[in-house]
Order: C-alpha cells, then structure tokens, then sequence
C-alpha cells in the first residue's frame, strides 16, 4: 500500500542541472556534466551505471553530502544546495536514512548503541534513545542481539543492524549505497525484501546506487548514468 | 549531540585504545607530578618564611638605621662634634654610623610615630630557676629584636613591652633544664638571671615567664622586655661613654580601623626618617629578598617540570592523530548523519583534556601521596631543628591549578588533532580504507 503523493506535491527530491567537478587545469574532471532528476515520494529509484560513471557522486549530491559546483537540489521544493550547514546537517539527520556497502558499525560498540547513533547525533535524551532503539531491532527481529558487540554478528545480520540504524529517525528517504554488495545472494535477497517491504509498507523513498541489474530490476524506475549524463530513464 | 552526551562519549573513546592512552597518561603524570612537588615546595618555603616573618614582626614597627651616606662631595667629610658616631667594628644590621640621642628625639617627634627604643645588645650570663643552686645555671642567650616582634609560642602570651616588669620568653628547650613539667606549668614562674655589670661585678634579676616560644630560624634565643633590657643595658653601660645604637625600633601609631597600621602609613613614616637621613625598613622589606630567591629556584625547578609536560603534549598530539585516523569512517558517518563540524571538534578536544585530567589527577595523588610521606620522614630527621616547617606544602588551590593547567595544555595539544577530524569530508571519509 504505497502512500502515493498528494497531486500538485513536489517531488520528495529535486535535481536541477547539476555539475560537479573536482580538480582543475589539467587535472580537471568533470563527474556530473547536467543531471537533472526528479524523485517521487514513495517510489524506489535505482541509479545505475558502472563504476567511474558518476552515480555515487549523483547520490552524495542527492543526499546533501556534498554541494555541486553548478545546479540544484531541492528537498520538498525548497533549496537545500545553497542552505546553511546547519540546516542541511538537520535534514540529513531528520528526513535522510544511509545503507552503505560497507557496514560502517563501531565494532566494539553494541548493537542498540550503533543503531541510536543518528538519536545520539541528534540529542535525543538517552532513555528515548533506547526506547526508540529497542523498537526498531523488535521490529527488524534483532532484539535479542541489542547488547551483543556489533563485531560479533554475521554479515546479514550486520546489514539489518544497518536498516535499524537508517530506520530510527524515521525518515523519508533510504539512500542505499549497493547495499547488498557485501552479501551472498541469499542474504542479499533478504535484505533486498526487508528494503522494498519498508518503502511498500511505511512508503519510505528508496534510492538504490547498485550495478546489480536485479536489484535494479526491483525497484518502481531505474536511471542509468555514463560519463557524468542520464543516458536513461530520466523520467521528467 | 549532548553535552552530556558528547563528555560520556569523548571519555569512553579515550579508553577505547587502552595501552595507548596509559602510556599517554603516564607521560602527563610525569609532568603533573613534578609541578606539583615543586609547588607544594615553594609553598613550604614560603609558607616557613612567612611564619618566621610573622614570628618577629607585628607589622606595625619600622627597623630604623642611619641612612647610608649619599654624601658626593670629593674628599673627606668636616669633624662634626655634634654629630653622629661611627661604629668601632661593622654590623649586619645597621651601616657603620651609629645612631644617637638626637635621632631617636627626632623619630619621636614625627607623625604616626608611637614609641622609638633602641635596640640595645645586652649579655646575659646565666638562667636559672628562682633561688636555684650555682649548678642549676644554664648558659642563655638573648634574642635583641625581641622587642620588635612576637614569638611562636607554644603556651602563654607575648611580652608587654610596656610593662615595668622584667618579663622573659622562655625557649621551648629549656623547659626541662629549668624544671618545669610542661610549657603551661612554666607561666607566670619566675626564673633568675645573671649578668656582669659594668664593673665587672655579677648580678642577678628576676623575671616573669610569660610565655614560651618554639625555637625560630629567624629569631633564636630568650626574648626579654623593654624593661628588663632597659636595666640590664643600664648596668652594662660603660660609665661617661655617650649614648649610640647601631638600630632604633619605631613603633608606629596606625590611621586605619581599630589602629591598624596601614602601608600608607608606613610610607609616611618612612618619608619622614628619609629626610631626616635615616631609613627605615619593615621586617618584611628585610625578608622579602629570601623569598625573591626562593622564588627564583622554584621558578627553575618549574620549569623542568613544564619541559616534561611540553615533551608530554607532544604525546597527546600523536596519540589524538593516530585516534582521529584509526575513527575515520565512524567520524565520516557521524558527518553523514547530521553531526556539526563543532560536535565533532569538541568530541576530540575533549578526548584530549580527559587524558589531560586523568594524568594530572594521578599525577597530583602520587605527589601527594609520596611528598607528605617524604615531608614527613624529612621533618622527623634531618629537618627536626626547624619545627613548624613543612618542606612539602600541599595548597588545595595550587593542587587543583596544576591540574588545570594540565588540562589546558591538554585541550591545546588536542586542537591539531580535532579540528583534523572535524574538517574530514564525510565522503572521503566513508570512502577511506
């Protein structure tokens, strides 16, 4: 039951004619040469393209990790590449998720701690956080494994930990960073269903960096990226 | 992010590499704990000083000298019959020209002086319990500043300069030698002492005990009041030889609440003696000078004390770096979730003063722990002729500064390292390997 967007909204995320271009003379190189992109609240988008293309930089700009040199984003139709750092900080803490390919857990930490990080981030009072925490891994049948060390888990149940932890301040959008390249197929799938299940059933937007053409296959719509261009799929 | 909880997390991450930080701590606690021994010594010293200073001196008395000749006329100076004397053998005290009559009326004619006595050197021969035996008569000398100051007293009360009675302090260590059980059982007794007069012939008085005194580095021997001294130096005058003092004790009378002198006070009278060609100095203008010097070689043993913790700093800059590396990525995702660039330089900085404040804290025991002992041990032996000196003096407030200070040097050597961390891109930062 995909919470489908109020007619006349603006996309969730809105990417006008970005450029980003790192170095210059000689050295210059232009990763996004005018990539325009709008993304739906609700859908699943899969940014595709091989390696060096300029997918990853797509979705560092997308997700406010990084300012373009040329163009913008918006956020809900309000600018967010020019807004102050603090401004941006707080929406990527409130409104983005992050699924990375490499776990990024703290290993000596345990797992309710790794999963609050973004509460910690935040400020949340520390009885929230662990409330608040434990729901989440219930929810993700990991709350048995709260007071484990993050170091001793498998690799799927690490990428689960790493759901919870983009889960836990609720947010509208999960940026996955090939989030199952770590894992073996079996695994992987799993982890595949416990993404679309939560962008079906709470209607979170899922943008999905992956050269894997099935989970590609997956997603509501796929664009592909070459040489710093939308090749396909720009869907506007 | 809390400050709260940014403190929780800062020291749990300085525990993180546990080896690391120990040897960083121990590097501080080296430094901690030879600040604090040499300032818990100067504190001593000074404290010792001070104590001594307080012994001889009541605040309100001027030491009173000729002034040393400013004279820049070429040749010998004109005979003046009237004028004043000039010692037969040097003093510390005093210059070699002696005071006389009319400087002493002079003095006592200025404002805000009180009362001028001479300070006159007196021998006495012997003491003895009143009415004792030839062979209960013990050798004493007597302090000639006496009249100046207060004793460290042990039981009792100061001598009344102004009383008609020949009053005595007694020492602490002739208590026994006199027969008295106890300090407090010495008060109000009276004792015997001997003196050859000025004929050669010997003499005996009585006096009160009215108080006894710890024995003094700065003031050593009986102390006796003006009016016993007065006898005494009566009888030991050579007949016809004129009246000269090597140094003249002014009293001052004080402007402030209850009579209290001031250093205005003090400075006016000073004044006054300068234009008649006398100084006058305080006790504390006489002693200031030791504790110049005793600053000065506290200062130096300081300073090897601050050269560890420098060498010490340079430790926690290693140790923060080899951190703000090794937490690379965890610092990138705590970016990437919204982290400010200031929550993640006050994480660091902070990691830094707790290593700061763990070093300095232990230091700081250790010394104190050790140095009461040593004091302790040095005051029972080789230092028992100095009582009331404790070498190693632990202030609270001094304790906690070093700590402080330790902490500061900390957070300084932790700046490099923090703001590495907090300018990291968060992108570079997750990419690293």
């Amino acid at each position: 039951m995909t919470t489908s967007p109020a007619p006349g909204a603006p996309p969730v995320l809105s990417a006008q004619a970005l450029t980003k271009t790192y170095g210059s003379g000689q050295s210059r190189f232009e990763a996004l040469r005018g990539v325009s992109l709008d993304v739906r609240r609700g859908e699943s988008l899969a940014i595709v393209g091989k390696s060096g293309s300029g997918k990853s930089t797509l979705m560092h700009l997308l997700a406010l990790l990084d300012r373009p040199t040329a163009g913008a984003v918006e956020i809900d139709g309000e600018d967010a590449a020019s807004a102050p750092v603090k401004r941006i900080n707080r929406l990527r803490n409130e409104r983005f998720g992050f699924v990375f390919q490499q776990f990024f857990l703290t290993a000596q930490q345990s797992v309710l701690e790794n999963v609050t990080l973004p509460l910690l981030v935040a400020g949340v009072a520390p009885r929230e956080r662990t409330h608040r925490g434990m729901a989440v891994l219930e929810s993700l049948g990991l709350a048995d494994k709260a007071k484990n060390k993050a170091n001793d888990l498998s690799g799927g149940q690490k990428q689960r930990v790493v759901i919870a932890r983009a889960l836990i301040n609720e947010p509208d959008v999960i940026f996955a960073d090939e989030p199952t390249g770590n894992l073996d197929t079996a695994t992987g799938g799993q982890v595949e269903d416990l993404l679309f299940g939560l962008q079906r059933e709470r209607g979170i937007t899922l943008v999905v960096v992956t050269h894997d053409d099935d989970l590609a296959a997956r997603c509501d719509r796929r664009v592909t990226i070459a040489d710093g261009l939308i090749v396909e799929g720009a869907g506007r | 992010m809390r400050t709260a909880d940014v403190i929780t997390n800062a020291t749990r991450n300085a525990f993180r590499s546990k080896l690391r930080t120990t040897l960083t701590v121990l590097s501080l606690f080296v430094g901690a704990f030879t600040l604090t021994l040499t300032t818990a010594l100067g504190a001593g010293v000074n404290d010792y000083v001070t104590k001594q200073v307080a012994t001889i001196s009541t605040g309100d008395v001027l030491i009173v000298t000729p002034a040393a000749s400013t004279d820049t006329t070429e040749g010998p100076d004109a005979y003046d019959p009237d004028g004043r004397q000039q010692s037969a053998q040097a003093n510390p005290l005093g210059a070699g020209t002696l005071l006389n009559d009319d400087d002493l009326d002079a003095m006592r004619d200025m404002d805000g002086v009180d009362r001028v006595e001479p300070v006159r050197q007196i021998a006495v021969d012997w003491v003895a319990p009143s009415g004792g035996a030839d062979d209960e008569r013990y050798e004493l000398d007597v302090n000639p500043t006496s009249s100046i100051g207060r004793s460290d007293l042990v039981a009792g009360d100061q001598l009344d300069q102004e009383a008609d009675e020949a009053q005595i302090v007694l020492p602490e260590d002739y208590l026994d030698a006199l027969g008295f059980a106890d300090a407090e059982s010495a008060i109000g007794e009276k004792v015997e002492l001997g003196y050859t007069d000025a004929a050669q012939a010997d003499q005996a008085i009585e006096a009160e005990v009215v108080g006894v005194a710890r024995t003094s580095l700065l003031a050593a021997g009986a102390g006796v009041n003006q009016s016993l001294t007065d006898t005494i130096a009566e009888a030991q005058a050579i007949p016809g030889q004129p009246d000269a003092y090597v140094v003249a004790v002014a009293t001052l009378a004080g402007t402030g609440d209850d009579g209290a002198v001031t250093a205005s006070d003090v400075d006016d009278v000073k004044a006054q003696l300068a234009d008649a060609d006398l100084a006058g100095q305080t006790v504390e203008d006489q002693l200031g000078v030791i504790q110049t010097v005793i600053n000065g070689i506290i200062g130096v043993l300081s300073a090897f004390s601050v050269i560890a913790l420098l060498a010490a700093s340079f430790g926690i800059v290693n140790t923060l770096l080899m951190s703000v590396q090794e937490r690379t990525r965890e610092i990138g995702l705590m970016k990437a979730m919204g982290m400010s660039n200031g929550k993640v330089f006050s994480l660091f900085s902070l990691e830094a003063v707790v290593i700061g404040f763990l070093g300095s804290a232990i230091g700081a025991l250790a010394a104190i722990g050790l140095g009461s002992a040593i004091s302790t041990a040095l005051s029972a032996g080789p230092l028992a002729d100095l009582p009331g000196l404790t070498i190693l003096l632990f202030d609270p407030v001094n304790v906690v500064v070093v700590i402080l200070v330790i902490m500061l040097v900390a957070f300084l050597s932790g700046v490099l390292p923090a703001r590495r961390a907090a300018r990291q891109d968060p992108i570079d930062s997750l990419r690293y390997e």
